[in-house]
């Protein structure tokens, strides 16, 4: 049985607490009293994948067995998540891959000959042909590249199809080879509660006109948080598309989930309680400390992005979507959920190298944003760990350093939005659209790997609700500059942050330490 | 009278270029620069007037000439030994008028008649008759042997030169007035319309003038400025852009404000698309490669820095179908109106004694010349010399 999460004090006995620092990591004293969230200890795997998942698609969830669905003559066609999870990656066989080796088997059998493989990216970048090489496996990857087995384009004009209307007047728009296909099978990997369900059509196969129904600044408001889809305005509205999508094509849904195995070995430390480092634990934090110290920055890059986690296959379910993504949450909640007793005045946060948007990359200015005020805050049920008003504290270097290549619209975004204004709704309205239809970010966005044009907007909205709860966010170690054009408050230290959020939360503030990744959801009653 | 004096000498031209034109090099033992004392210029004719400097300013062609950086081509256009300094407010010997002096020494100045066809056009800055008449051989006051120049206690002006001075600008904004009739007139030169995205690439002296004066005569949809220091940047906005980039950020920020597309080649970018109008006020190989590779196909590129022999790259030219105008100094506008009165008029909202400083003694040369090949990282545009102590 795997440890529970949990939330510990901070006493006289308690060794300094891991923060991460970007492409590094820092040892840190909080002050006494205060809570440390971990996360639970990874669960328990399943121990035959291929076993489960054959399963999972001999007795669905409210459907038919898979093999019943497919026949001769018939468009099938199989979309699934792109690499921007799990992070880090997970190392190979990806269970993407032994899904999907799995449905093509069974295809085959059926005599299912028009095949294609689609990654839903959505308003990701394209994925490069290692990045799909890597989530399919070399046999998926040498039968079908590049005919059958290529990125969903959302800008290509006559390959997305209008399929109708919600009942609140949304566009929903799909790729035409899946609203022309007989079945979809959609094949997911669902990381945090935010992920799956009837999001994964009604974003992966989109294009910005369906998207934008629900990547807004109000929806994010209203999604207290976007990480608990019951509480979520985002997935509401995703719910209505993705019905009338289901309304159009048959869809075949897997899921499946992995436990919070995140680091290999080498990195084993970041995985456990400071409480339980070993010896050699402790030689590995150091010797990191020392890369992370003094290496150059693209020796540190390369290393911490070659970084392939051992994750466990926790969850295959496969079916109807509803049924499906309620058993997959069931599994991830398990995996990530630590009961929390209120809220304190602040919070603190240590942000790694990785968001959802840098795999291979960095992680600018602005995606840092998206990763502590979007995804880290918003992985929450109930309350947000921080009270009203209350200060967020990050640790990150926030160079100014972009992916020329994946981000492009993101210095843009960096240079003339955050310049004018770091309010969501000012840049939604004065700025959304000039960047959603600029020539050349759809250009790169369709023949290089850039992500869409109007990405970084969205990456901003993600942190609309928690710059609208928060009373102030300090970020320690930053480049002055630039945490400033973030509109934050920059601290050298930690204690000189906790000095600064005095200010704002008057004194001995009471403070939890989110200890993440491996990813948390913190229940807070 | 005391003056300093540019005397030529083509193997220490060539010497200080070797060495990179460091000023340090450029002042020290092979300087072509000489503090002493010199001959007072003679008036040639009754036309003429003694002029007191007050203040003259060191331009970006002083220092390129003492450096070893000024285009050859300028040679058989100047008579030495001359006295530097066109950049120049004063005061009338006599009457104690205050002036600044336009330096072109065209026809009228040469007491040629009838005026050669330029100077007819109202550019004497484009004589070509710069050889007669009057005075020895050159283009400006400051590059002829004949008038003296602003760097010594005493010039010679043809009264058509004297522009009064109202009461209402310092001698600090005044000495600005020379250059600032070089961008008034490049910016009507390159004409933006009101719909166009222009950029002005550089902000010393001659950049941040130019951006007032399309603002002023001129403003277009959008003016961008390329600036690299931080004075540079805040002054660049006051002036009236609105906005200043960085020069290593000149394609992606260019591209956004026209919507371009980029191209990354293998040493610079180019834009498909881009900017429909900019002026150049480097000089530069640099700042003209860019400059040549942002601005739009059939767009213009507008010479104001003083260029030397600059290696650049004409297939943008070539391929982008680009119109490169120069624009060099001042005259009569296509309005009627001279270009000095033009910016006479103007000067006095711009607070241009804002880019005025530090101020140097003749005897402190060195250190004027050192200072003023770095004013924009020293937090300066106009360094110059202040000659108002020497009539005490
Ligand atoms: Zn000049
Ligand atoms: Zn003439």
């Amino acid at each position: 049985m795997s440890r529970p999460g949990a939330v510990l004090e901070v006493d006289r006995n308690s060794p300094p607490t891991l923060f991460h620092f970007g492409e590094g990591v820092r040892l840190e004293r909080l002050p006494l009293g205060s809570r440390i969230l971990y996360p639970p200890d990874p669960l328990e795997p399943i121990a035959h994948p291929e076993r489960a998942i054959r399963r999972a698609l001999a007795h669905p969830l409210d459907d038919d067995p898979l093999k019943d669905l497919l026949r001769p003559g018939m468009k099938l066609t199989i979309a699934f998540d792109d690499l921007s999870l799990p992070l880090p990656p997970m190392a190979q066989p990806d269970v993407r891959q032994l899904v999907m080796e799995e449905v093509v088997e069974l295809a085959a059998e059926a005599g299912v000959e028009d095949i294609h493989l689609i990654v839903a990216t959505g308003l990701h970048r394209r994925m490069t042909e290692d990045e799909i090489r890597h989530i399919v496996g070399d046999r998926i990857f040498t039968t079908f590249w590049p005919d059958c087995l290529y990125n969903h384009d959302a800008e290509d004009e006559g390959e997305n199809v209008r399929i109708g209307q919600t009942s609140d007047g949304h566009e929903v728009t799909l790729n035409r080879r899946a609203a022309e296909s007989d079945l979809v099978v959609y094949v997911n990997l669902t990381l945090v509660p935010m992920d799956g369900g009837h999001k994964s059509m009604a974003t992966g196969l989109a294009s910005y006109r369906g998207i934008r129904a629900h990547h807004n600044v109000e929806t994010l408001l209203g999604s207290r948080s976007y990480m608990h889809p019951p509480d979520s305005q985002l997935h509401h509205s995703c719910i209505q598309q993705g019905r009338l999508i289901e309304d159009h094509v048959r869809v075949f849904h897997i899921e499946t989930s992995v436990n919070n195995h995140a680091f290999p070995t080498v990195a084993n430390f970041m995985q456990k309680r400071e409480t339980d480092w070993t010896p050699a634990d402790q030689a590995t934090y150091l010797a990191l400390k020392q890369l992370s110290d003094f290496a150059p920055r693209d020796l540190k890059r390369t290393i911490f992005h070659s970084m392939k986690a051992p994750y466990g296959l926790t969850g295959v379910n496969a079916g109807q979507v509803d049924q499906v993504h309620e058993r997959t949450l069931d599994v991830v909640r398990k995996q990530m959920t630590v009961e929390v007793d209120g809220q304190t005045d602040i919070v603190t946060m240590g942000l790694p190298y990785l968001g959802p948007y840098n795999v291979n990359s960095i992680l600018n200015p602005v995606l840092v944003v998206c990763l502590g005020l979007g995804y880290l805050f918003n992985l929450y049920r109930g309350r947000p760990v921080v009270r009203e008003g209350g200060v967020v504290i990050m640790t990150h270097p926030c160079r100014y350093e972009f992916d020329s290549v994946h981000h492009p619209s993101y210095i843009d975004f960096y240079d003339e939005v955050l310049a004018d204004t770091t309010d969501p709704g000012q840049i939604e309205s004065k700025y959304e659209r000039r960047f959603a239809e600029d020539d050349w970010y759809r250009q790169l966005f369709r023949k290089s790997h850039a992500y869409h044009g109007v990405h970084p907007f969205y990456a901003w909205y993600w942190a609309a609700h928690a710059l609208d709860h928060v009373g102030d966010v300090i970020v320690v170690g930053g480049e002055r500059e630039v945490v400033h054009r973030l509109g934050f408050k920059a601290a050298t230290t930690l204690a000189d942050a906790f000095e600064m959020a005095e200010q704002t939360v008057g004194r001995y503030p009471s403070v939890s330490h989110l200890r993440t990744p491996p990813l948390l959801l913190a229940d807070v009653r | 009278m005391l003056a300093l004096q540019y005397v030529r000498s083509l193997p220490r031209y060539a010497l200080v270029r070797a060495t990179g034109g460091r000023a340090g090099v450029a002042t020290g033992d092979f300087s072509l620069l000489h503090l002493g004392d010199v001959q007072e210029p003679e008036p040639p004719n009754g036309s003429w007037r003694r002029v007191l400097p007050s203040l003259a300013g060191i331009c970006g062609s002083d220092t390129a000439a003492i450096t070893g950086h000024a285009s050859l081509y300028l040679d058989p256009l100047t008579s030495y030994p001359f006295v530097p300094g066109h950049e120049v407010v004063g005061i009338l010997a006599g009457d104690g008028a205050r002036v600044v002096v336009e330096p072109a020494l065209g026809c009228e100045v040469r007491g040629l008649s009838p005026l050669c066809a330029r100077c007819v056009e109202g550019r004497p800055g484009l004589c070509q008759r710069v050889d007669e008449g009057d005075l020895a051989v050159g283009l400006q006051t400051g590059y002829c042997c004949s008038t003296g120049g602003g760097w010594g206690e005493v010039l010679i002006a043809h009264e058509s030169q004297l522009h009064e001075v109202p009461p209402a600008l310092s001698d600090e904004a005044a000495v600005l007035i020379e250059p600032f009739a070089c961008s008034v007139h490049a910016a009507l030169r390159g004409a933006a319309g009101a719909e166009d995205v222009v950029v002005v690439q550089g902000t010393g002296t001659i950049g941040l003038l130019t951006l007032a004066a399309i603002k002023l005569f001129c403003p277009p949809r959008r003016l961008i400025a390329v600036a690299k220091h931080p004075f540079q940047r805040q002054q660049a906005l006051r002036l009236g852009a609105d906005q200043v980039i960085r020069p290593d950020e000149v394609f992606q920020r260019i591209r956004f404000a026209t919507e371009a597309r980029r191209l990354d080649g293998p040493n610079l970018s180019l834009l498909l698309g881009g900017a429909d109008l900019t002026f150049e006020c480097t000089g530069t190989a640099a700042g003209l490669d860019d400059a040549f590779r942002y601005t739009r196909a059939g767009g213009k590129v507008v010479a104001v820095g003083m260029p030397g022999r600059e290696s650049v790259d004409w297939g943008p030219i070539w391929q982008r179908e680009l119109t490169v105008m120069g624009a060099y100094a001042y005259g009569t506008e296509a309005t009627g109106a001279r270009t000095f009165d033009m910016a006479l008029a103007a000067a006095p909202e711009l607070g241009l004694e804002q880019l005025t400083g530090p101020l140097f003694q003749l005897s402190e040369y060195r250190d004027a010349i050192a200072y003023a090949v770095q004013a924009g990282r020293r937090s300066t545009a106009k360094v110059a010399f202040d000659l108002r102590g020497l009539r005490l």
